[in-house]
């Protein structure tokens, strides 16, 4: 019930002083190269991936629902985006022959990214209708079926680039950018995850049935999830495409839909600790194979090609879900993202 | 309190209730019993919201509320303790009281009612840091009576309150049903042994696949050789 707002709470303060430390050691690393600008490249991708799990983590882990198209809401968000930054209003980071920050340039980049945004919750607000009659398997394979269509309607539209795809995106995505609005995000997602709305999404993966008889109104609560989880898709996928400078069909295929997808049950279903975790993890896993499995077969004297680094991927998959049933934070929370007033948790004296 | 006039609903091609009425009035316990398949539960469900009804009405104090959504017939009064009891297992017992008082936004009535609730089942009081799941059935079935008195609503459903407890909890369970009564709520109620819920009831309506051959006071029904015969097996 009545819960002090997280942004001035002592704890919030402490989150966010936390990760913005992490940001500056990373950029001191990173000006001292220690960090190359590939480390950097894939801290900047995990930060993406974490928007990602985090927010499907609010329609699979908190919701309850079973969505498996989540790039789907990303291609929505990229494309809009891009389409805004690079095909309508052709801003770049920097003014023209100069070194010049373009201020102009980064606010339509900004307004472009929230429009991404708001279309992928519009389709999400779509997508979530079919979540009303169906459940588990059979709302995977719509999500899943929805994943596909936007990618192929995507792929035939030449106005975007079709199957070359959107070349010549803007590089607006820095770490710094990509930092804040990931904060931002995690921070909107477990303010409503520990809000009275949060509340009424718990109990709907708890017991529908039970939620609907005290009066939650499941309906309005599912389209909701579906819609609020989209949105931080569009956005991810946005600034996304802004840092690869390219937007193509075959990056949000079903592929990476499932990687979201074991980032959110690897690090625990509900916790969103546990999906900031398990983005960087695997993120740096699978990039890091690239340049640990040649090492493992040079010191064997063998030659192990790139072509083992998914094998040996998914094997380590398997081996963190068979020995960690509970994955890596099962329900639990960090700390500081839980607001202090929860810490008893459900205890009545 | 509710009139139910020629309510119809099908599965698909099945029809599970031809046509239904009856009605439950203000402050009584009105019992409908019948067998497996009689169609009680799909009556309760289309009156509470959870199914949508083909034809007929439903009037709730006078208004028309036929395939209402559940969560708006809540607010409006009705509450529906549902079969199997369905709690939230992963939730303290307090928890799950504080999640039934969703529409109630003041906390001192939540807090009066769930002293209420307390004091009807001392067992609950002991245990409302337990997770629902670890309640024995009986103390889950307590459980999902105290979220209806906490959700407050002065109409409830019960849907097989006994259903697979020891005869000692039922009479418990039926004790509570009165004492809910007293309190000054309505009642219908499900139920498969119709021997005690006859015994509580003012009134009672058999259903037999689909349609109500019988209805009358409660201590008539229970005397009708008929209904002795199919339901109390004497």
């Amino acid at each position: 019930m009545g819960k002090k707002i997280f942004f001035i709470s002592r704890r919030m303060l402490l989150f966010v002083a936390g990760a913005l430390g992490m940001l500056l050691l990373v950029l001191f690393f990173n000006a001292t190269g220690i960090f190359t600008d590939y480390i950097v490249q894939i801290i900047n991708i995990s930060l993406i991936n974490v928007i990602l799990a985090v927010s499907l983590n609010l329609i699979n882990g908190f919701t309850g629902q079973f969505s498996i198209g989540h790039m789907g809401f990303a291609a929505v968000g990229a494309y809009t985006s891009a389409t805004v930054t690079t095909l309508i209003a052709k801003v770049t980071p920097r003014l023209p022959y100069t070194e010049f920050i373009n201020i102009n340039g980064y606010i339509v980049f900004i307004l472009a990214l929230l429009l991404g945004g708001i279309v992928a919750a519009g389709i999400g607000f779509l997508i979530g209708f079919p979540s009303l009659r169906l459940k588990g398997d059979y709302l995977a394979i719509i999500t899943l079926g929805f994943g596909e269509i936007i990618r192929t309607i995507f792929n035939n539209i030449d106005y975007v680039g079709g199957p070359r795809g959107l070349l010549g995106i803007p590089k607006f995505s820095n770490l710094i950018m990509i930092f804040v609005i990931t904060l931002l995000s995690v921070i909107a997602i477990r303010n409503l995850v520990f809000s009275t709305h949060g509340r009424a999404l718990l109990s709907i993966r708890e017991n529908e049935l039970a939620s609907e008889l005290v009066g939650v109104n499941t309906v309005r609560y599912k389209i909701t999830a579906f819609t609020i989880g989209a949105f931080f898709a569009g956005i991810a996928g946005g600034l996304q495409a802004h840092l690869l400078q390219i937007a193509h069909p075959t990056q949000y295929g079903f592929l990476y839909s499932i990687l979201v997808l074991i980032m959110v049950y690897a690090g625990g279903m509900g916790s969103i600790t546990g999906s900031i975790i398990a983005a960087f993890a695997l993120t740096f896993l699978s990039e890091g194979l690239r340049t640990a499995l040649p090492g493992l077969g040079d010191l064997m004297h063998v030659k192990i090609g790139d072509e083992w680094r998914m094998v040996v991927y998914s094997l380590l998959l398997i081996i963190i879900m068979l020995f960690r049933t509970e994955v890596l934070m099962g329900m639990r929370e960090m700390k500081l993202l839980v607001p202090e007033e929860e810490e008893h948790h459900g205890q009545h004296a | 309190m509710l009139v139910v006039e020629n309510l119809q609903v099908s599965y698909g091609q099945i029809k599970a209730l031809k046509g239904i009425s009856f009605e439950v009035p203000q402050n009584k316990i009105v019992t409908l019993i019948g067998s497996n398949g009689a169609g009680k539960s799909t009556t309760l469900r289309s009156i509470s919201g959870l199914i949508k009804s083909q034809a007929g009405s439903i009037k709730f104090n006078g208004k028309e509320i036929r395939n209402l959504p559940a969560h708006e017939l809540v607010k409006l009064g009705m509450n529906h303790v549902p079969e199997g009891r369905k709690i939230f297992a992963t939730l303290t017992v307090y928890e799950n009281l504080e999640m039934a008082a969703w529409t109630v936004k003041n906390k001192k009535l939540f807090k009066e009612r769930v002293d209420e609730v307390f004091e009807l089942f001392p067992r609950l009081k002991e245990r409302r840091n337990q997770l629902g799941g670890t309640l024995s059935g009986g103390e889950q079935q307590m459980l999902a009576v105290g979220r209806a008195i906490v959700t407050g609503g002065n109409f409830i459903l019960f849907d097989e309150p006994s259903m697979g407890l020891s005869p000692l909890l039922v009479d418990e369970i039926f004790a509570t049903i009165i004492k809910i009564r007293e309190r000054g709520a309505t009642i219908l109620l499900v139920e498969q042994n119709a021997k005690q819920a006859l015994e509580i009831s003012d009134y009672a309506y058999v259903l037999e696949v689909g349609t109500i051959p019988f209805h009358g006071p409660a201590c008539d029904i229970a005397a009708n050789p008929k209904v002795k015969e199919a339901y109390l097996g004497i």
